[in-house]
C-alpha cells in the first residue's frame, strides 16, 4: 500500500496547499514541505530492501481490457530518482518559501510544484508503460504551469509554452513508440516487457519503436536539435528550474532511456543514435554555455551538456557506462541544483545576474561563494568532488567507444566537452565571486537569509561528502540502480577517489589545464565566437508555428470557411465518395430472402409518398405549403409503421408529427412565407445529382440489405419481456428496461434541448437587433368561443386518452413517450384556443419543473436498484392484490416511464410556449423589408 | 413490398438531401425532417419486414416483428423531434439577429448570393 502511496501523498496535498493559502506563506510550504516529507519518509522505509537489490511491486486492476492497470515498481533505479524527486523537492520548498516575494502566489506554486513531484514519482515509480505515459504527460501539464507561473512575464508564458510544444509533441511521439513496444511484448506491464529483450530487439517494428521512444526522451531531456526550449524555459523562477530543471523534469528522458536499456540497447541503431546524439549534445551544449552571460542560461545550457553526457554514456551500451550514467546521473543532480540555488541567491541579492555586470561577490557574499565554489568545481569535475568522480568515469567509457572504426574521436571530443566545462563552470565562479568588485549594482550585496543558503548547503555538503566517501556513501544505491538499469548483471567495480594514475586521470587533468588556458583566454575566444554564425532556434520555432498555423488555417478554411451550404455538401459529397467507392470496388452479389407480396393499399400509400416528394420539391420555396405537404408524408410514414406490424412507432410518429407540425407553423409565423429563389442552374443541377446519388445508393443499400437474412438479438427480449420485465409490449418493456439506460440519456437529451431552446427565445437575453417580439396582447376573451368550449371538454379527454395509453403502454402500443406527446398536445390546443396570455394566467405551469422531476424520477427509479445491490435501473415486477380489482402487476419500469412522460410533456410545451410567446405579426410586415421586427408590446 | 419501402427510403433520402442543399432555413429544416424519416424507416428495415406480426407478446400469435428496432426508432423519433425544434429556433434567432434567413450569414457574394435578390 505505502508505494502508490508515495505518488499519491504530492497530489493530496497540492489541494490542500492551495487552500492553506489563505492561512498565509508559511502554512502553504509547511504543508507542501509536510506532504513531502510523508512520501520522502515512506520511500526510505524500503531502502533495506532495495539496497539488497528487490523489486517492491504492488497493483491494483483499473483497466483490464485496456491492459491499463494501476501498478507500481519500486527498484534501485526508481529508487535513486524518487530520492532525488522528493530530496531535493524538500530542499526546493524551503528555498521557494524564502525566494518568492509577498506578491507571488505561495498557495498555487506550492500546488504546481506538488502536482509536478507526483507527476515525477508516476513516472519513475509505473510498472505499466500507459501509466507511466499518463504521468509523463501531467509533468508535461504541471511543468507548463511551473514554468508559466510568473504570468505577467512575456517570456516566462512563451517559455511555457515552447516548453510544453516541444516536450508533448515528443511525448506524442513516445506514445506510439511504447504501444509498438506493448504490442511486441504482448503486455503493458514494464517488468513484462523488460524480460522480452531479444524479441523486441530482433522485430521488425524495433527501429520504429526506438525512434518514436527515442523522439519522447530527447526532446524531454532537451537534447540536440531539441535542446532549445531549456534555455527558454529559464524565464521560470529560479526554484522552478533548480527543481525541474537540473533534477527532475530534464531527467524524466534520461530516465526512460535508462529504464528501457535492457530491451532497447545493445544494437548499432541504439549505439549511433542514441551515443552521437549525446555526444553532439554534450559538445554543443559546453560550447554555448561558455558564451552566455545570464547565470541561468550558463546553467541551462550547462544541464543540456551534462544530459548529453548520461545520454552519451547510455548509448554506449555497456554496463559499465551504464553504472557511470547512474552515478553521474546522481552527481549533477546535487551540484546543478544548488548551483541554481545560489544563482537564484545571486539574482535575488545583487540584482542581477548578468557575468559581465558581475565581480568580486565573494567578500560580500561568502556563504554564498563557498558554496557556488563548491559546486562549481563539481561541475567543472575538480577532485576531490562528486563530479570529478563520474566524469573519470565518462573519459574513461568515451575512450573504449569506438564510432564508426574511430576509437579516438569520441574520446578527444568528450574530453572537448570536459574542457569547455571546465572553462565555463570557472568562469560561472571566478567572474561573479571573484576578481574587482562592480560598484554599478542597484544595493549592496550581502548574504541571504538562512532559508536560502541552506538548501543548497546541504546539496553541496552531499557534493563533498559522495566525492570523499563515493562508496560508502553512494555505492550501495548506484550499484542498486546500475544493476536495475542493466538488468541484474553488474561487472565488479569501485567507486572511489583514487584510481591510480591511468590514462582517463590524464584526460581530466588535460580537460583541466586546457579549460583554465581557455578561460584567461576569455577575451579572444569571445571575440572568435561573436564572429561566428549563430542559428536562433527560437526564431525558427517560431518561424516553424507560423507556417503550421498558416496551412492549418489555409486548410480549414478551404474545407469550411463558415458556410454551412459548403460544410454540407462537403460531407455529403465524402458519404457518396466512400459509399459508392466501397460498393463499386467489392462484389455485389443480390440477397435471396423471400419478400413480401406489395399489396394495393401499400402500393398506393407508396404513390402518395412519391408525389407527396415530389410535390415538396416543387413547392418548397411556398413554405407553408411545403409544411403541409411534409406533414402528409409524416403521415404516410407513419400509416407505413402501423401497416408493418409496428403500432408503436405509428403512434409516436403521429403525435410528433402533429408536435412538429404545431411548431413549425409558429416558426413560420416569425419567418419569411416564401424562400426567394435560390442559386443557378448549376448550382441547383449539381445539388440535384447530389441527391440523385443519395437516394439511390441508401435505397439499394435498404433493398440489399432487406433482401438478406439475418440475425437479431431480439430472441432474448421477446423471451423475457413477460418473465423478465412484466410486460407484453416488447418495444416498451425494451425502452423501459432493457435498454432503459439508452431512454434515461435520451430523455436527457430531448430536456436539454428544450431548455436550449427556452434559453435561444429568452427574450431578456436578447439584445440589439435580436431583440425578439414580445407577447401578443390578447385580451381575456378566447378568439372563438365555439372552439374554446370544444377544446376545454377537449382537454379533459385528452387528458383521460394520455393516462390511458400510459397506462396500457407495459402491455399494448402506447407508454410515456405517446402519452407524454399526447398529453402536450392537448395543452398546446388550450394554448391555440383561449390565447397565450389566458393560457399562461389560468395553466400556471412552468414547464422547467416536469423536465427536471421527469429525469429525476427516471434516475431515482434507476438508483432504487442499487437499494436492493442489483445494477443501475434493474426493474422488479411487485404483485399486488388489490380489492375487488384483483391481482395487480406493478413493474418499477412504470416509474421509469413516468419519467418520460414527464420530460416529454415538458419539453415539448416548453419548446411551444417559448416560441408562442413571441409576438406575432411583426415578422409579416419585416419580410421583403429585410429588417427585423422590434416593436414592443 | 421490400422494393417499396426501398424506393420510399430512397426518394425521401434525395428529396431531403436536395432541400439540405438550399441557401435558406426553412427548407433545410423542412430538408433534415424528410432525412430523419428515411434514416428511421431505414433503420426500422434492419428488423426487416413483417405484416401482422407486431411485437406484443399474446399466445395466439405465432411469430413477432423485430421489436429491437422499433425501439431504437421510437427514440429516434423523438430525438428527431427535438432537433428539428433546436434548428428551427435557431434558424428563427438568426433571422431575428441578421435580417436575413439564409444559412450563411457572411457568406462572400457568390453566384448563389448574387442570384438570391429577384
Amino acid at each position: 500500500m505505502s508505494l502508490p502511496l508515495i505518488v499519491l501523498l504530492p497530489f493530496l496535498g497540492a489541494p490542500l496547499a492551495a487552500l492553506m493559502s489563505r492561512a498565509g506563506r508559511n502554512a502553504c510550504a509547511a504543508t507542501a514541505f509536510a506532504f513531502s516529507l510523508a512520501a520522502f519518509a515512506l520511500l526510505l522505509s524500503h531502502l533495506p530492501e532495495v539496497a539488497q537489490g528487490e523489486a517492491i511491486d504492488a497493483a491494483w486492476t483499473w483497466l483490464p481490457s485496456l491492459g491499463l492497470d494501476l501498478e507500481f515498481r519500486l527498484d534501485g533505479l526508481g529508487f535513486l530518482f524518487a530520492l532525488l524527486i522528493l530530496g531535493i523537492g524538500l530542499l526546493i520548498i524551503v528555498y521557494a518559501r524564502f525566494y518568492l516575494s509577498e506578491c507571488d502566489p505561495m498557495g498555487s506554486f506550492m500546488a504546481y510544484l506538488l502536482a509536478f513531484q507526483g507527476a515525477m514519482l508516476g513516472i519513475v515509480l509505473a510498472d505499466n508503460v500507459l501509466l507511466l505515459l499518463v504521468f509523463w504527460e501531467l509533468t508535461s501539464l504541471s511543468s507548463f504551469l511551473l514554468i508559466g507561473y510568473w504570468k505577467h512575464l512575456p517570456e516566462g508564458r512563451q517559455g511555457a509554452r515552447m516548453a510544453l510544444t516541444v516536450t508533448a509533441a515528443g511525448g506524442l511521439a513516445m506514445i506510439a513508440g511504447m504501444l509498438i513496444l506493448g504490442d511486441i511484448a504482448e503486455s503493458y506491464r514494464l517488468s513484462d516487457i523488460l524480460q522480452q529483450g531479444e524479441a523486441i530487439r530482433s522485430s521488425p517494428q524495433y527501429l520504429l519503436a526506438l525512434l518514436l521512444i527515442l523522439a519522447g526522451c530527447f526532446t524531454k531531456s532537451a537534447q540536440f536539435p531539441f535542446h532549445f526550449w531549456l534555455p527558454h524555459a529559464m524565464a521560470a523562477p529560479t526554484p522552478v528550474s533548480a527543481y525541474l530543471h537540473s533534477a527532475t523534469m530534464v531527467k524524466a528522458g534520461v530516465f526512460l532511456l535508462a529504464r528501457l536499456w535492457p530491451v532497447l540497447a545493445g544494437t548499432e541503431a541504439w549505439f549511433y543514435l542514441v551515443a552521437t546524439t549525446g555526444l553532439v549534445t554534450m559538445l554543443a551544449g559546453a560550447l554555448i554555455a561558455l558564451f552566455k552571460d545570464d547565470l541561468k542560461a550558463v546553467l541551462a545550457y550547462s544541464t543540456v551538456s551534462h544530459l548529453g553526457l548520461v545520454t552519451m554514456l547510455l548509448g554506449f551500451g555497456t554496463p559499465m557506462a551504464a553504472l557511470a550514467a547512474v552515478f553521474h546521473i546522481l552527481n549533477h543532480a546535487s551540484f546543478k541544483a544548488a548551483l541554481f540555488m545560489t544563482a537564484g541567491i545571486v539574482g535575488h541579492e545583487a540584482g542581477t545576474r548578468d557575468i559581465q555586470r558581475l565581480g568580486g561577490l565573494a567578500q560580500a557574499m561568502p556563504i554564498a561563494a563557498t558554496l557556488t565554489v563548491l559546486a562549481g568545481a563539481s561541475m567543472a569535475g575538480v577532485p576531490p568532488l562528486n563530479g570529478f568522480l563520474s566524469k573519470e568515469m565518462m573519459l574513461q567509457e568515451a575512450m573504449l567507444a569506438d564510432w564508426a572504426g574511430n576509437g579516438w574521436l569520441v574520446a578527444v571530443l568528450a574530453t572537448l566537452a570536459a574542457c569547455l566545462s571546465v572553462a565555463y563552470s570557472f568562469r560561472f565562479v571566478i567572474h561573479v565571486f571573484f576578481g574587482r568588485p562592480r560598484t554599478s549594482l542597484a544595493h549592496q550585496p550581502h548574504d541571504p537569509p538562512a532559508g536560502l543558503w541552506l538548501p543548497p548547503a546541504v546539496l553541496v555538503v552531499l557534493v563533498v561528502a559522495i566525492g570523499l566517501m563515493p562508496a560508502a556513501l553512494a555505492g550501495t544505491l548506484v550499484a542498486a540502480a546500475a544493476s536495475a538499469v542493466t538488468g541484474g548483471e553488474l561487472p565488479a567495480h569501485r567507486l572511489a577517489l583514487w584510481h591510480g594514475v591511468n590514462p582517463a586521470l590524464g584526460l581530466s587533468a588535460l580537460a583541466l589545464l586546457s579549460g583554465l588556458v581557455l578561460l584567461k583566454a576569455y577575451r579572444s575566444a569571445r571575440a572568435s565566437w561573436a564572429a561566428g554564425p549563430h542559428p536562433q532556434a527560437k526564431a525558427m520555432f517560431d518561424a516553424v508555428i507560423d507556417y503550421v498555423v498558416d496551412l492549418a488555417r489555409t486548410i480549414t478554411q478551404g474545407l469550411h470557411n463558415g458556410s454551412l451550404q459548403r460544410q454540407l455538401a462537403f460531407a455529403v459529397g465524402a458519404v457518396l465518395v466512400l459509399g459508392f467507392a466501397t460498393f463499386l470496388t467489392t462484389p455485389y452479389a443480390p440477397g435471396e430472402r423471400a419478400t413480401l407480396a406489395a399489396e394495393p393499399v401499400a402500393v398506393v400509400g407508396w404513390l402518395l409518398l412519391l408525389a407527396a416528394c415530389a410535390a415538396v420539391l416543387a413547392l418548397h420555396r411556398n413554405r407553408l405549403l411545403a409544411l403541409v405537404i411534409v406533414g402528409v408524408i409524416g403521415l404516410i410514414v407513419s400509416l407505413g409503421f402501423a401497416y408493418l406490424s409496428a403500432p408503436d412507432l405509428a403512434l409516436t410518429q403521429i403525435a410528433v408529427e402533429v408536435v412538429t407540425v404545431i411548431l413549425l407553423l409558429l416558426a413560420l409565423g416569425h419567418l419569411p412565407r416564401h424562400t426567394p429563389r435560390e442559386g443557378g442552374w448549376p448550382r441547383r443541377l449539381r445539388d440535384a445529382g447530389f441527391a440523385v446519388a443519395a437516394g439511390l445508393g441508401t435505397g439499394g443499400a435498404v433493398w440489399a440489405m432487406m433482401t438478406r437474412d439475418f440475425e437479431t438479438l431480439s430472441g432474448y427480449y421477446l423471451e423475457q419481456s413477460v418473465p423478465g420485465g412484466g410486460g407484453a409490449n416488447v418495444v416498451n418493456v425494451i425502452l423501459v428496461d432493457f435498454r432503459g439506460f439508452d431512454t434515461f440519456g435520451e430523455i436527457t437529451v430531448l430536456g436539454i434541448a428544450a431548455l436550449a431552446i427556452h434559453a435561444l427565445l429568452d427574450r431578456s437575453a436578447a439584445v440589439g437587433r435580436g431583440a425578439l417580439p414580445g407577447v401578443p396582447p390578447a385580451g381575456d376573451a378566447p378568439d372563438s368561443l365555439m372552439m374554446a368550449v370544444a377544446m376545454r371538454i377537449m382537454l379533459a379527454l385528452s387528458i383521460v386518452v394520455g393516462v390511458f395509453v400510459f397506462l396500457r403502454g407495459h402491455n399494448a402500443p402506447g407508454g410515456g413517450f405517446v402519452a407524454g406527446l399526447v398529453v402536450a398536445i392537448a395543452l398546446a390546443l388550450q394554448y391555440m384556443a383561449y390565447g397565450m396570455r389566458w393560457a399562461d394566467t389560468h395553466l400556471r405551469i412552468d414547464y422547467h419543473t416536469p423536465i427536471g422531476w421527469g429525469v429525476a424520477v427516471a434516475a431515482a427509479t434507476g438508483l432504487g436498484a442499487w437499494l436492493a445491490g442489483h445494477p443501475f435501473l434493474t426493474s422488479t415486477v411487485w404483485h399486488l392484490d388489490v380489492p375487488v380489482v384483483g391481482e395487480v402487476h406493478i413493474a418499477s419500469a412504470m416509474f421509469f416511464d413516468t419519467g418520460v412522460f414527464l420530460v416529454v410533456v415538458g419539453a415539448t410545451l416548453l419548446a411551444l410556449t417559448s416560441l408562442a410567446r413571441l409576438r406575432s405579426g411583426g415578422a409579416r410586415q419585416a419580410e421583403g423589408a429585410g429588417v427585423a421586427p422590434r416593436e414592443e408590446a | 413490398m421490400e422494393f417499396l419501402v426501398a424506393s420510399a427510403v430512397g426518394v425521401l433520402t434525395a428529396a431531403g438531401v436536395y432541400l439540405l442543399l438550399r441557401a435558406h432555413t426553412f427548407p433545410v429544416v423542412l430538408g433534415l425532417t424528410l432525412l430523419s424519416y428515411a434514416t428511421n424507416i431505414y433503420l426500422f428495415a434492419t428488423g426487416r419486414l413483417a405484416v401482422n406480426a407486431p411485437p406484443l407478446i399474446d399466445e395466439h400469435l405465432a411469430r413477432y416483428s423485430d421489436p429491437l428496432p422499433q425501439a431504437l426508432v421510437l427514440t429516434a423519433i423523438v430525438i428527431s423531434f427535438g432537433m428539428t425544434a433546436l434548428l428551427v429556433v435557431m434558424a428563427l434567432r438568426s433571422w431575428s439577429v441578421s435580417g436575413d434567413d439564409h444559412v450563411d450569414d457572411g457568406e462572400p457574394a457568390s453566384a448563389t448570393a448574387r442570384e438570391d435578390r429577384p
